[in-house]
């Protein structure tokens, strides 16, 4: 009971954070979706990593160390302190100053001037859109998710279940529509200045509070020591970034241990999970998504100046090493986690999504508990705000306010249907997360990341080669969408976790093909006039 | 200083391969994490380092105090 109190509490204040920033909004469309370009560098620091660390970063790494082993932190983490922040000053500078000058608020807005193009906006539009949902899923499944495994015996005549741990627990549907509903209300009153302020306090919060988990389930699992050596013991894979084949013959033998006498054995060892260099390496594509993320876009459109940069360009990949390291421990120890003589997390245990929720439930006391739980939802909830708000301004300044005059449209009107879009989009998102809610989150982050980063190239040629064409653009869309969605049907949706094409992550495929449709069509076709060649590259 | 600003990032994302503890658990760093993770946060570390290094030496120029950053009422695509 006391983890919904402290839960409960932790929203409420939320709440009243993103009602007090509304006392600063001026009533304009520019002041909602971008602050008036007033954000600092803390600001922009703490937004941009509140955003780009969704519940994948807790949730998803946590439960694929515990699939996968420490590999997980150098298929991601470091390869995203690399390349997001490579991203931040190669393309996030430059957008901000184009942005500034031309005063886009959307992605769409600056590739409809830069191609000169009205129509990339309709082809852009419904894959932005179409990629951001699933992202939102991530982030409602896991809060669903979460709460429903650590509020289990809260409220035993309200909530009764067949499955012991989950008798009394406020129920997946009921904690994601509460999260829905938070995040809507105050990303409503508060528009990206509100998400600013939640982002910072958010990522300040989880940031503490993971560092305090780590600490905590090292301590009852006897020190970290003892944990790490626990884990040699049973699952001594999961310590390395490949397991060998040496690594198979140790797991048959400690599995047919454990077949024999359960009882001594204690934990049911996992089989070895392996990865090749090339696909390995190829994880480097993946982060490139942060290029053409819509609502970083939207945060970098927010900076004060180009000096607000400097902080989160150096200190991102400091602080993604501060969240994965101790979640990536945590994963692993919690392979091997033995307490009072029992598993903490039982043989063939098959949702890896629940593996920090239900070590925290297990480890801690009802009080972190409360605590731990209100960490993760911020770090889920300081990613949903942005990807809300975004959603929002991209219907209504490329769709509603571009195709109807200003005369028909208010500024405050603008603002009026961007809020309506993002309610109902949050409804179909809630919808498709009550039916779904056992979709692994690691592989759809995967995917979606995927997805933008194929279309990297884009604005990575938009903003560094002059020749670029607009139907050369139209290409490595349009090449992007379909390759993407051919591989993404040929790994079974998804389904297939070590799905490689020639040996390679899909992502690589996809940004190859994408490249060359943008680089050979706009060899053979008309370039842009010369007016737009000196907008965007002119001193 | 701009060339070896590119250098590096090709440095760092080879040294990212991890040639040396690829499939090794030991030695332990601090008494529990393992070779492999303690040497991808370094990793994190040093892609810090150099994007410091980036920001210092290899600032595009230009930029600051160019434009009216709080006028804007949209694009005007």
């Amino acid at each position: 009971m006391i983890t919904v109190v402290i839960v409960v509490c932790y929203l409420g204040l939320l709440l009243g954070l993103g009602l007090f920033s509304s006392r600063s909004f001026r009533g304009t469309s520019a002041d909602y979706f971008l602050a008036s370009r007033g954000i600092g560098p803390f600001l922009l620091l703490m937004s941009l990593f509140g955003t780009t660390m969704t519940a994948f970063a807790l949730v998803g790494s946590t439960g694929e160390a515990f699939k996968g082993g420490i590999g997980a932190y150098g298929k991601m983490a470091s390869w995203s302190g690399i390349i997001h922040s490579a991203c931040f000053f190669f393309i996030g500078i430059k957008l901000w100053s184009l942005g500034a000058k031309h005063g886009y608020v959307t992605q769409i807005q600056f590739f409809r001037d830069r191609f000169e193009s009205d129509k990339i906006g309709i082809v852009l539009f419904p894959i932005l859109v179409g990629l951001v949902i699933p992202y939102l899923l991530i982030g409602v499944i896991s809060s669903g998710t979460v709460i429903e495994n650590l509020t289990g015996g809260a409220f035993p005549g309200l909530f009764p279940s067949d499955n012991p741990r989950f008798d009394g627990a406020v129920p997946y549907w009921l904690g994601a529509g509460v999260i829905c509903l938070v995040v809507l209300t105050y990303v409503f009153f508060g528009g990206v200045r509100g998400t600013a302020w939640a982002n910072a306090f958010q990522t300040i919060v989880f940031m503490i509070l993971g560092c305090v988990t780590f600490f905590v389930i090292a301590d009852k699992l006897g020190g970290p020591q003892a944990a790490t050596e626990l884990v040699r013991e049973y699952n001594p894979s999961r310590l390395k970034s490949i397991a060998t084949d040496a690594d198979q013959k140790v797991f048959e033998k400690k599995l047919a241990h454990w077949e024999k006498d359960k009882k001594t054995a204690i934990i049911k060892p996992q089989e070895p999970e392996s990865i090749s260099r090339l696909a390995f390496f190829t994880y480097m594509f993946i982060p490139l998504s942060v290029g053409m993320f819509p609502h970083l876009f939207q945060h970098w459109l927010t900076a004060k100046s180009a000096k607000s940069f400097r902080l989160p360009v150096i200190a991102h990949p400091l602080m993604i090493m501060i969240v994965w390291v101790p979640c990536v421990l945590i994963g692993v120890w919690a392979t091997s986690a033995i307490m009072d003589g029992r598993f903490v997390i039982p043989p063939d245990f098959p949702k890896q999504n629940a593996v920090l929720a239900v070590m925290v439930k297990k480890m801690t006391s009802p009080i972190l508990g409360g605590f731990l739980t209100a960490g993760i939802l911020a770090a889920i909830m300081s990613s949903l705000d942005s990807q809300f708000l975004c959603i929002g301004s991209i219907f209504s300044n490329d769709m509603v306010g571009h195709y109807l005059s200003r005369d028909r449209l208010t500024d405050r009107q603008r603002v009026l249907v961007g809020r309506l879009f993002v309610v109902g989009i949050v409804l179909v998102t809630y919808v498709i997360a009550v039916e779904w809610k056992d979709i692994g989150v690691f592989p759809m982050a995967v995917w979606c990341s995927s997805g933008f980063a194929s279309l990297f190239p884009l604005v990575f040629a938009s903003l560094y080669w002059k020749r670029v064409t607009k139907l050369g653009a139209y290409a490595c869309v349009i090449t992007a969408a379909v390759v993407w969605f051919m591989l993404f049907r040929d790994s079974g949706w998804g389904a297939n976790r070590s799905y490689l094409v020639a040996g390679m992550m899909p992502v690589a495929t996809i940004i190859g093909c994408s490249t060359a449709a943008l680089v050979l069509v706009s060899l053979v076709t008309k370039p842009p006039s010369p007016a737009t060649i000196d907008k965007f590259f002119g001193s | 200083m701009k060339k070896l600003v590119y250098a590096m990032i090709v440095l760092l994302a080879l040294a990212h391969q991890d040639f040396w503890w690829w499939d090794r658990i030991d030695p332990l760093v601090f008494g529990f994490i393992p070779i492999g993770l303690a040497y991808q946060a370094g990793v994190s570390i040093a892609a810090a380092t150099l994007w410091a290094m980036a920001v210092k030496f290899y600032w595009p120029k230009g930029l600051e105090g160019e434009t009216d950053a709080s006028s804007t009422t949209g694009g005007d695509a």
